[in-house]
C-alpha cells in the first residue's frame, strides 16, 4: 500500500510535468489550431536559460526563474513571428513540419551552446522532504504539483474570464470571423506563443531537479506530453493537466507493477486506446460537420 | 511552347504525354545504368540509399500526398519489412520469397493500422502513427526470441539464383533501381486507375468523395496497406544494404526523414519523392565536404581580399572549429525544413516546374501562378 502511494505521488509529479507541456500544446492549439511539435524543446530551452541565470550567473533562484520566463516569452514571440506567422492559414501539415524543423534547430543549437552534458539547477526545494507517517514526499515533486495546479487555475481564469482570453478563443474558432470582429488576430497569436513558451519554461525549471536538463529532454518529454494532451482532449486546459497526471500515473504504475518495457509503451497504448474509443478525449468537444 | 491537344480521357492519362518524354527518361535511364561503372564506391552506396529512400518516399506520397493521410510512423513499416527479411533469411528462405513475404506482411499490418486510422484526422492521425511506431520499436527491442532484442540482427547478402550479391556491387544497385522503377511505374498506374482517383478525391474533400459514392473507409485502408507494403519492400533492401539492423535505427527520427523527403521534393508529384531522396541522402556527403574543405576555401577567400597569412590561418581554424561542432547537422536540417515550408512549399519539383514555366512563357511569367491561397479554415474541431 505504501509502495502504491509512493508510486502514485511520483507518478502525479511526473504527470504534472507532462501536463505543463501539454498545457503549452493546448494553448497554441486553442488559439491557432496549430500543434507545436517544438513545445518540448521550448521547455528544454527554458531550462537552459534558467540554468544560465541561476547556475552560471549565480542569480537568486526566483529572479533567475522570472528572468528565464520573461526571456522565453520573448523567444516564443520571436519563434511565432519567424516560423509560424508566414504560414498561418496554410494546411496544418506544413505548420507541423515547420515546428518539427524548429525543434530540430533548437535541440542542435542548444547542444552546441551548452554542450551535451546533464545540468542540474539548485532549487530551494532540492533537499527537503515531507514525512507523513512513513510516507516520504520530496519537496521538489510537491513543488511541481503545486505549481501545476496554480498555473492551470490561472490559465483557466485567463481564458474564460478575461477579454484577451475570449479573443483567443474566438480566433481559434474562426480566424477570419474573429478578424472581422476587430480582434487583432496576429497579435493574439503572438501573445499565445509567448504564454505557451512561458508555461514551457515553468515546466523546464520545475523539472530540472527531477530529470536534469539536457538537450534531448524536450524531445523525450514532449513526445510523452502528446498522449497527455490527446487524453485530455486537445483544446481543454484542465483536460491537459488531468491527461498529464493520468499518463504520469499510468507510466509509473506500469514501471512498478508490469514487466520491464511496459513503462515506455504504456502511455502510447493508452493513447491509441483513447483515440479508438473516444477520439475527442475526456474533456474535448466533438461536433459533427453539418453540410 | 508545345500544346498538347487532348481528344479523350486516354490522352489525358498517358504515361508519356509526348515524344520528348521518351528522350529525357531514356537519357536518365542510360545515365543510371552506366553510373556504377563511373562513380566511386562511396557515391554508389549513396545512390543505393537514394533508391531506397525514394521508394519509401513514393510509398509515403501515396498515403500523404495523394490520400491526404499524414503519417509519422513509416520507420515502423520499414522496420517490419527489414526484420521479416532478416528472420526468414535465417531459416533459409530464398530472397524472392521473403522479399514478397515482407511486403505482404507489412501491407497487412498497414491495413490493420489503417482501420483505427479511419476515425482519425489531421493531428490525431499524426499522433496515432507516432504511437504505433513507438510501440513497434519497443516490441522489436523486447521480442528477443525473434528479433534478438537490442543486439540487433545480422543479415547475409542477397542470393539471387544461387549467386551471392554483394551489397556494394553494381548488381545490388540494379536490384534497388529495379524495385524503385517498378514502384514508380506501378504507382503511376495506380494513380490513374479508379483507385487512385478515389485517393485524390478523399484528399481533396472527404465529404464530397463520400457523396460521390467513394467508399472512404475502404480506400483509406487500401492506401495504408499499399503504402505500407511498398515501405516493407524498401525495408528488405534497407536491411540488406546495412547488413545489420537493430531497433534504434527505426526511430521517429527516420520517420521524420521520410516526411522531409516528400516535403522537400514536393508532395504533389512522384518526381518529388526522387528529388527529395536525392537531397536527403546527398546532404550528408555535402556536409562532410563542407566540413573538410570549407575552412580552406574561406581562408583562401580571406587571403585574396588582403587578409594577412596570420589572419587567414586564424579564420581557417575558427571556421574549422565551427564546422566540427556537434549538432551542426541537426541545426542545418532544422533550418532546411523551416525554409522549405516557408518559401518553397511545392518543394524541389515545384521549383523545377516554375523554372520550366518561366522559360516556356518567357516574358510573360508571373509569380502569382504558383501562389498558395490562404485558407483561414474554421476550427478543425467542427469538421
Amino acid at each position: 500500500m505504501l509502495d502504491f502511494v509512493q508510486q502514485l505521488v511520483s507518478g502525479v509529479a511526473l504527470g504534472c510535468v507532462y501536463g505543463l507541456i501539454a498545457l503549452g500544446f493546448v494553448l497554441v492549439y486553442k488559439a491557432t489550431e496549430v500543434v507545436n511539435f517544438a513545445q518540448g524543446d521550448l521547455m528544454m530551452l527554458g531550462g537552459f536559460f534558467a540554468f544560465t541565470f541561476i547556475g552560471m550567473m549565480g542569480l537568486n533562484y526566483w529572479v533567475g526563474f522570472a528572468g528565464a520566463v520573461a526571456a522565453m516569452a520573448l523567444f516564443g514571440m520571436l519563434a511565432e513571428r519567424v516560423v509560424v506567422r508566414p504560414i498561418l492559414g496554410y494546411p496544418q501539415f506544413s505548420i507541423i513540419m515547420a515546428t518539427i524543423g524548429l525543434g530540430y534547430f533548437l535541440r542542435s543549437v542548444s547542444g552546441m551552446i551548452w554542450g551535451t552534458d546533464d545540468f542540474k539547477i539548485d532549487t530551494p526545494f532540492s533537499q527537503g522532504v515531507l514525512r507523513i507517517g512513513s510516507l516520504v514526499l520530496a519537496h521538489d515533486k510537491l513543488s511541481v504539483i503545486a505549481a501545476t495546479v496554480i498555473l492551470c487555475a490561472l490559465l483557466w481564469l485567463f481564458f474564460n474570464k478575461t477579454m484577451l482570453g475570449t479573443a483567443m478563443r474566438a480566433s481559434s474558432e474562426n480566424m477570419l470571423a474573429a478578424y472581422y470582429m476587430g480582434i487583432p488576430v496576429k497579435r493574439v497569436v503572438s501573445i499565445v506563443w509567448a504564454i505557451s513558451a512561458a508555461v514551457a519554461t515553468c515546466a523546464g525549471v520545475l523539472l530540472a531537479p527531477i530529470t536534469f536538463i539536457h538537450s534531448n529532454v524536450g524531445l523525450v518529454l514532449g513526445l510523452k506530453a502528446f498522449p497527455a494532451a490527446v487524453l485530455g482532449g486537445f483544446g481543454s486546459i484542465p483536460g491537459a493537466v488531468v491527461g498529464g497526471v493520468l499518463i504520469g500515473v499510468i507510466e509509473s504504475m506500469a514501471g512498478f507493477y508490469l514487466a520491464e518495457g511496459w513503462k515506455d509503451v504504456a502511455p502510447y497504448v493508452v493513447l491509441l486506446a483513447v483515440l479508438l474509443l473516444k477520439p475527442e478525449g475526456l474533456f474535448g468537444l466533438h461536433v459533427r460537420k453539418k453540410v | 511552347m508545345r500544346f498538347l491537344f487532348k481528344t479523350d480521357y486516354e490522352d489525358d492519362i498517358r504515361l508519356f504525354p509526348h515524344s520528348g518524354y521518351y528522350v529525357s527518361y531514356g537519357l536518365l535511364l542510360a545515365v543510371l545504368l552506366i553510373a556504377p561503372y563511373v562513380l566511386s564506391s562511396y557515391l554508389m552506396s549513396q545512390l543505393v540509399f537514394v533508391c531506397i529512400y525514394a521508394t519509401v518516399g513514393v510509398a509515403l506520397l501515396i498515403l500523404t500526398g495523394f490520400t491526404g493521410q499524414a503519417s509519422l510512423g513509416h520507420a515502423a513499416f520499414l522496420a517490419i519489412g527489414a526484420y521479416t527479411a532478416a528472420y526468414l533469411q535465417k531459416y533459409g528462405v530464398p530472397f524472392p520469397v521473403y522479399f514478397l513475404a515482407a511486403g505482404l506482411l507489412t501491407g497487412l499490418i498497414g491495413a490493420l493500422v489503417g482501420f483505427p486510422a479511419l476515425r482519425l484526422q489531421g493531428i490525431y492521425l499524426v499522433i496515432a502513427t507516432i504511437s504505433f511506431a513507438f510501440i513497434v520499436e519497443e516490441i522489436l527491442a523486447r521480442w528477443e526470441s525473434v528479433t534478438n532484442g537490442n543486439e540487433g540482427m545480422r543479415i547475409k547478402a542477397v542470393s539471387l539464383f544461387g549467386v551471392a550479391v554483394s551489397r556494394d556491387g553494381p548488381t545490388f544497385y540494379f536490384l534497388c533501381l529495379a524495385v524503385l522503377v517498378l514502384t514508380i511505374v506501378g504507382t503511376l498506374n495506380l494513380l490513374r486507375s479508379p483507385t487512385g482517383r478515389a485517393f485524390v478525391a478523399i484528399r481533396d474533400s472527404e465529404t464530397a468523395a463520400r457523396s460521390m459514392g467513394v467508399n472512404v473507409a475502404l480506400y483509406k485502408v487500401k492506401s495504408f496497406a499499399i503504402s505500407a507494403a511498398i515501405t516493407g519492400f524498401a525495408g528488405v533492401l534497407f536491411a540488406h544494404k546495412l547488413s545489420f539492423i537493430s531497433p534504434e535505427m527505426f526511430t521517429l527520427q527516420l520517420s521524420i526523414e521520410f516526411i522531409i523527403v516528400i516535403l522537400i521534393g514536393g508532395t504533389f508529384s512522384l518526381h518529388g519523392a526522387v528529388l527529395g531522396a536525392i537531397f536527403i541522402v546527398m546532404i550528408d556527403p555535402f556536409l562532410t565536404y563542407l566540413k573538410d574543405d570549407m575552412p580552406g576555401i574561406i581562408a583562401g577567400i580571406a587571403a585574396t581580399f588582403g587578409a594577412g597569412t596570420q589572419a587567414a590561418a586564424n579564420v581557417q581554424s575558427k571556421v574549422a572549429a565551427f564546422a566540427s561542432l556537434n549538432g551542426l547537422k541537426g541545426a542545418i536540417y532544422g533550418i532546411i525544413i523551416v525554409l522549405f515550408v516557408l518559401f518553397e512549399p511545392l518543394g524541389l519539383y515545384g521549383r523545377w516546374l516554375k523554372i520550366k514555366l518561366f522559360f516556356q512563357l518567357f516574358p510573360l511569367y508571373k509569380r502569382a501562378t504558383f501562389k498558395r491561397q490562404k485558407i483561414y479554415v474554421k476550427s478543425e474541431r467542427n469538421r
